[in-house]
């Protein structure tokens, strides 16, 4: 895993939008799968980019609790947006995935483990949030006593092209969950992008000596101190811009301490129990297995897919849901997200990228949940 | 009368009973003897004894045209049953049956009742004792009642 | 946990901890009126190394995967699981015979505390289908008998019929190291044993609570009942070791299924001691 050298201030250079397009081509003809942000269905996702023109040049999103909109921007910026109901997920860890085949011969069965291939991916557009969400995944798949083999294969092999923001999303709160606007450590390469001084740039910041070996292929300049300058404002401005933050207290210990509070009644009276929010969070990681087989019961098959705490299946033991009630799933997820997963990997679940607010579709919103229960305790 | 006394005082629920109280109570008392299979008392039956089980099991049931008899408790030595001497009107609401040869300690309702209502400090005694193991009894058969061992197929 | 380093099967464990190793049904046994009992041999042709209290994820081919407790003796025999048929996987693992394929992924999860039990009196409280995860405990009390202080089995039943692996209960109950109790929820005509609910079973006993460690399985009701009753008699909560179940899809902590407020019940338990539990089962639909 590519980490900057702490301490040490980084190497810095500038590339020009040719460069950009300079580097995409490299990593293609290193036979990666570059992957990074582009526009479909009236949202920016993450798919597959062949060329920096798929990139959403001159596009915004406009964010707000249970909305998304694209916008035109008077610039060309490619990256003057946040981050949409995509995540670095999708392709780490992968949404439905075949686990074993298994074939049956009269009492004998065969089971092959499904091969693990890795698909030598290249992240870019990589926000600070999401790379924390990265390390956060890695955490909990590869940190404990079982290490996940298909996040792994993804994972190790993945090459990161990081961005900082430049500006505030409409729902972000990175800065109160300490995971940004600055992408700190977990890039091979990091971007600013740079389009205020006239001419349309990219500070570019070296964390890694892949990255570094890349970045010589590419035609760039050391970075000047007005460059620095200028990208250290871009990010400041975002940190300045946040719309929203959690309470300043000790979080985990306050929401355990109120489980039983009136306030997981009251969002369950508008919460859908509809389980976007785990599916756009880049966290989140729960799923589920089914098996398949074919008619003849000769051949069967697990196959793994993502799964939410929001179903009602999710708890199901002994005849019943353990969590029947929209109150005690919302609960369960929030205090996992904010409380629970402290105690369970050492860190927050939660990186402030703010998707499970935009995404609500009746616009709940974590960090007003918890302010309300904290307030509640100072009333 | 003494021989009594004594019996009574080593039975756990009269244990720590003052003296006083011990000879009061033991002049309601007599012992009892039950063989395997015999009934103690049948459902209906005026609720005229309160029963203190030293040696042996018995059984409390309640039979069902169709099922027989369904037994939900069995009292071990060191243990009481029949209560509803306490309370008007004074019947049986189950059958006490002897599982084994018993040996239990008889007391008179009437003459308990009595003895409680002209002394009230010996009616306290004896409340303070009944309270614990009716309360222990309402909870136990609420987790029988809840059948918690059935498959939920 | 035991698990011997050069062994095929821990190997594959973990390379491939979502994969299923093949192992054939010796043989099936009916032990109560809803419960069978597999006897398995590991295609491998290893034995299956656990502690007590682990589980395995039990795969029946082209149906699905369950966690069923091993039921079995660590120390020699087959691999051993008792099974109640409630759901299509479960049903379909009870219905397998003799020859029959079965996948197996484990052992899983912290087991009974056997080290912390040495010199200790033990008190094995089972209830229901409860006394299958206990039974590899008992063998081990049993087993190795001297490492032990007096040893205790209260067991509840729902009725006679339902008692759980019954001809050894009667044996175990005519040995003279180990005290057995057996009370049943209900009973008709016929049965001479005692009738009540397993609490009852712990306010007649004596224990020394400085020197006794409970084990306890169940349905969690009674585990809880049983818990505040082994407290009443003085018992730490330290002391009282409970075995809990939920919804499980991978047993590795991965797939947040089995949380319990903090705790993967596949990871860090299923056996818990009741100081960790008590506040986790005070919380309604935790």
């Amino acid at each position: 895993m590519p980490e900057a050298s702490s301490g040490a201030s980084p190497e810095r250079y500038v590339i020009s939008v040719d460069g950009l397009r300079a580097l995409i081509k490299a990593l293609r003809a290193r036979g990666r799968r570059v992957v990074g942000p582009t526009v479909a269905d009236d949202a920016i996702i993450y798919d597959d980019i062949d060329s920096l023109d798929e990139l959403p040049c001159g596009v915004t999103d406009e964010q707000e609790a249970g909305r998304y909109k694209l916008a035109q921007r008077g610039d060309d910026a490619y990256f003057g947006y946040a981050v949409g109901p995509h995540s670095w997920k999708k392709f780490l860890h992968k949404p439905a995935l075949r686990l074993w085949r298994a074939e049956r011969k009269g009492d004998e069965v065969t089971v092959e483990a499904e091969p693990v291939e890795p698909q030598n991916f290249a992240f870019l557009g990589v926000r600070a949030c999401e790379l924390k969400a990265i390390a956060i995944q890695d955490r909990v798949l590869m940190g404990g006593d079982y290490v996940d083999p298909h996040y792994k294969a993804q994972r190790e092999g993945a090459f990161i092209v990081a961005v900082n923001c430049g500006e505030a999303g409409g729902t972000c709160f990175c800065v109160s969950m300490d995971a940004g606007p600055k992408a700190r450590q977990g890039f091979d390469l990091a971007l600013t992008e740079l389009t205020s001084q006239g001419a349309h740039e990219f500070l570019v910041e070296v964390g890694s000596p892949a990255g570094a070996e890349l970045l010589a292929e590419l035609p760039r300049r050391p970075a000047a101190s007005n460059d620095i300058d200028a990208a250290e404002a871009a990010v400041e401005h975002t940190a300045a811009s946040m719309g929203r933050h959690m309470p300043e207290e000790d979080v985990p210990a306050l929401l355990m301490r109120n489980l039983q509070h009136p306030r997981w009644q009251e969002v369950a009276q508008r919460c859908l129990s509809c389980a976007n929010c785990t599916m756009v969070c880049p966290t989140c990681f729960c799923t589920s297995v089914e098996d398949h087989n074919d008619l003849a019961g000769a051949e069967s098959s697990r196959t793994r897919r993502w799964d939410s705490c929001f179903t009602m299946d999710y708890s199901y033991i002994h005849g019943g849901s353990v969590r029947p009630t929209v109150s005690s799933r919302y609960r369960q997820w929030m205090t996992h997200k904010l409380a629970t997963w402290h105690e369970q990997f050492g860190t927050y679940g939660c990186v402030g990228c703010g998707r499970c607010i935009t995404w609500c579709p009746v616009g709940i919103d974590i960090t007003e949940e918890t302010q309300a229960i904290a307030a509640s305790e100072k009333a | 009368m003494e021989n009594l006394e004594r019996i009574l005082s080593e039975h756990r629920f009269f244990h720590g009973l003052d003296k006083d109280f011990l000879e009061l109570a033991a002049g309601c008392a007599k012992n009892v003897r039950f063989d395997a299979g015999q009934f103690i008392f049948h459902e209906g039956e005026a609720a005229d004894q309160f029963y203190l089980v030293r040696e042996g099991r018995v059984a409390l049931q309640v039979s069902a045209p169709g099922r027989g008899a369904g037994i939900f408790l069995t009292i071990e030595p060191g243990e009481v049953f029949g209560v509803n001497w306490l309370v008007p009107p004074y019947r049986w609401v189950y059958d006490a049956k002897a599982l084994e040869p018993s040996r239990a300690i008889s007391m008179d309702a009437r003459c308990l009742r009595n003895k409680c209502e002209a002394d009230h400090n010996l009616g306290y005694e004896i409340m303070k004792r009944l309270m614990p193991v009716l309360i222990e009894r309402l909870h136990e058969t609420r987790l029988q009642y809840l059948d918690l061992y059935r498959s939920h197929a | 946990m035991p698990e011997n380093p050069m062994s095929e099967t821990t190997a594959l464990l973990h390379a491939r901890p979502m994969v299923p190793q093949i192992a054939h049904v010796r043989r099936r046994r009916h032990d109560a009126p809803d419960a069978w009992t597999l006897e398995l041999d590991m295609a491998n042709g290893e034995r299956f190394l656990y502690a007590p209290g682990q589980f395995n994820m039990l795969t029946a081919f082209g149906v699905g995967e369950a966690a069923i407790s091993v039921s079995g003796d660590p120390a020699e025999g087959p691999l051993i699981h008792t099974i109640r048929a409630v759901g299509p996987v479960s049903k379909a693992l009870t219905q397998l015979g003799a020859g029959d394929p079965v996948g197996v992924r484990g052992p899983f999860g912290v087991g009974w505390p056997m080290a912390q039990a040495e010199g200790k009196d033990v008190l094995v409280v089972a209830g229901g289908l409860g006394l299958a995860p206990l039974r590899p405990a008992l063998y081990r009390l049993l087993g190795e008998r001297a490492r032990y202080g007096k040893v205790t089995l209260l067991f509840g039943a729902r009725r006679p019929e339902d008692i759980l692996f019954r001809h050894e209960v009667e044996r175990w109950r005519g040995r003279f190291d180990i005290d057995v109790e057996v009370t049943v929820d209900h009973a008709t005509d016929g049965w001479r044993g005692n009738v009540g609910v397993v609490t009852t079973l712990i306010s007649r006993h004596d224990i020394d609570p400085s020197k006794t460690v409970a084990m306890v399985c169940g349905p969690e009701v009674m585990m809880r009942f049983v818990a505040m009753a082994l407290m009443d008699k003085g018992l730490g909560e330290e002391a009282i070791y409970l075995s809990m179940e939920r919804n499980m899809k991978c047993a590795i902590g991965h797939c947040g299924h089995c949380q319990l407020g903090p705790t993967f019940i596949c990871r860090d338990g299923p056996v818990f001691t009741y100081a960790r539990l008590k506040p986790l089962l005070a919380v309604k639909e935790l």
